[in-house]
């Protein structure tokens, strides 16, 4: 029925597996849909917005509803609460605005899940500290002038703007490549953090 | 000049927007493929402004291929092997259904006579067709341009008649420049001598060089710069200079003259100021109290919008204005721009992300 967890993103494997069975889900950049397609066979009602026409017809030939458009200047199409949760993935850290991002993302979903990559990793910190080059590891392989990442943000980064624009954390996973790992040293450990923020 | 087309008679008056009816309405159309024995496998395309039922068979007139033979038979995206595929010309044109040219109670030639006409009243008589073909509830209606149109006209003032909604090169209202090129066209048919108030139908000299000036200058909304230069540029027409005279030096004007004068010979000059008046007067949002998203309240089908990024008849905002309303009445919504150079008439072009998005959403 669900398709088969090792076939998600690890980020997007969480996300399916605490998002209620039945809930209208909004996918902010669904890319091929992989997570849409195992939240749909949940029983969900979900729809996506992805800015790669050929990634939506792949996702449209899979009987998805996908919107052609950009997280920056289509989200505020969408009506208040129509959602019950906005999913951005890998994408805050993409966007114009990751602050107004995050107001976008809990008004139209009543919570969201944000996965991003943690900029305060080890390897980061230590490239930039020894090599003293702007950082290309294994969570971040494109250079500086061609990285789509215009704004990278940090575990610790992430808490604070959820606390200043009032949105509660119902829930923090953190990964090194493929492992989940501890919260605790979540920020100088952790590649890669999910959070799901209630409002 | 209506070929072999089946011809349905709608038993009862067809109201029309207008405040009249339109007795023993005929409609002229074709079929593809079988419909099932549940009746659930039925695909209406809807056509566009000169458009006809000749979907994917040769056309009677011209001896062209189906308008969207590339898009509709067995295995194709619009899959015949599968599904059962219905078009009809809507009432107004000149292939078969009531139109202009067609004979009144009283013997004679509607011509201007005949009631001016909407979209909605087209897809009125189409609703009428499917009824006598006892087709309940469509798998889905499907359009490009005018086609776009009636498909949601049909979803917004009969949801219950399709499961599917893909509108593709399309638009919920006619803007302002939409508007001003159909006035174009009709002027130039009624400043044609041969016009006679449309009452031309018996007379030797009918309405041609007014009727091919406005299919020009339509057509030139139909291409984009970058197509036409691609295809022209400033190339002479089999000559090796200019003329210094108004010869059709240019390539491009050759072109259109053939265009044009092609065209007068399978189209009715009064169909053409009818339907551009219907589409002038296409407004979803206006006929459901001026908010599109009630015009889809409370549908139960799925849709799918296309647009083509060098399309300025009908350009992308125009499909996320509807996408936006379709998500403000929570209906399930995809939508894609396409890169396409051909303009307006690239939706009946060769497009393979297209194909892909139409048998997709067909099919899944």
């Amino acid at each position: 029925m669900a398709e088969p967890r090792s076939a998600l993103r690890p980020d997007l494997a969480v996300i399916a597996d605490h998002v209620a069975r039945g809930s209208r889900v909004l996918d902010i950049g669904c890319g091929d849909g992989a997570l849409m397609a195992a939240l749909r066979a949940h029983g969900c009602d979900v729809r996506g917005i992805e800015i790669d026409p050929d990634s939506v017809g792949r996702c449209v030939a899979q009987g998805l509803s996908v919107v052609q458009g950009d997280a920056d200047n289509h989200l505020v199409d969408y009506p208040d609460g129509g959602f019950d949760y906005a999913v951005l993935s890998q994408t805050l850290q993409t966007t114009a605005r990751p602050d107004r991002m995050l107001e976008q993302l809990l008004r139209v979903g009543k919570r969201a899940f944000v996965s991003f990559p943690n900029f305060a990793q080890w390897r980061t910190r230590a490239a930039l500290m020894f090599g003293g080059r702007m950082p290309v590891t294994r969570a971040l392989p494109v250079s500086w002038y061609a990285t789509a990442n215009i704004h990278h943000v940090t575990v610790a980064d992430f808490r604070e703007l959820a606390q200043e624009k009032g949105a509660r954390i119902e829930g923090e996973w953190f990964f090194s490549g493929e492992r989940r790992i501890a919260a605790r040293g979540a920020n100088i450990r952790a590649e890669f953090a999910v959070f799901e923020l209630g409002r | 000049m209506t070929g072999d087309s089946k011809i349905c008679r709608l038993s009862q008056p067809l109201p029309l927007d207008g405040g009249s009816a339109l007795i023993d309405a005929e409609i002229a159309y074709q079929t593809y493929g079988e419909l099932a024995a549940d009746r659930d496998n039925a695909i209406l395309v809807c056509h566009a402004l000169t458009g006809d039922q000749y979907l994917a068979d040769t056309h009677p007139v011209t001896g062209k291929p189906g308008w969207w033979e590339r898009m509709v038979g067995p295995g194709k995206p619009i899959d015949t092997s599968r599904h059962f595929v219905v078009c009809a010309n809507v009432i107004g044109s000149c292939m078969g259904s009531s139109g202009p040219a067609s004979i009144a109670p009283d013997g004679a030639p509607y011509a201007m006579r005949f009631p001016v006409i909407t979209i909605r009243d087209m897809v009125r008589g189409l609703v009428g067709l499917l009824d006598a073909l006892g087709i309940e509830r469509l798998h889905a209606v499907v359009g490009g341009s005018m086609g776009g149109m009636q498909a949601l006209s049909l979803a917004a003032n009969w949801p219950e008649r399709a499961g599917r909604v893909l509108v593709i090169a399309s638009t919920s209202r006619h803007s302002a420049q939409n508007i001003a090129f159909h006035e174009l066209g009709r002027q130039a048919i009624m400043a044609d001598p041969n016009w006679r108030q449309g009452d031309y139908y018996d007379c030797d000299a009918q309405p041609v060089a007014g009727l091919a000036v406005a299919r020009m200058a339509a057509h030139v909304t139909y291409l984009s710069e970058e197509g036409l230069t691609a295809k022209f540029g400033r190339n002479l027409q089999d000559r090796p200079e200019k003329s210094f005279g108004f010869d059709a030096d240019f390539q491009v004007e050759s072109y259109l003259r053939y265009q044009g004068s092609g065209f007068t010979k399978r189209f009715d000059a009064n169909s053409y100021l009818y339907i551009t008046r219907a589409m002038d007067y296409f407004d979803l949002a206006e006929e459901h109290g001026g908010r599109l998203s009630d015009a889809f309240a409370g549908t139960a089908a799925r849709f799918c919008l296309v647009s083509f990024d060098s399309d300025w008849l009908y350009p992308t905002s125009e499909s996320r204005h509807v996408v936006h309303a379709l998500n403000a009445a929570g209906a399930p919504v995809s939508f894609v721009e396409l890169s396409a150079p051909h303009g307006h008439d690239s939706f009946l072009l060769e497009h393979e992300t297209l194909d892909r998005v139409v048998r997709g959403f067909l099919d899944g």
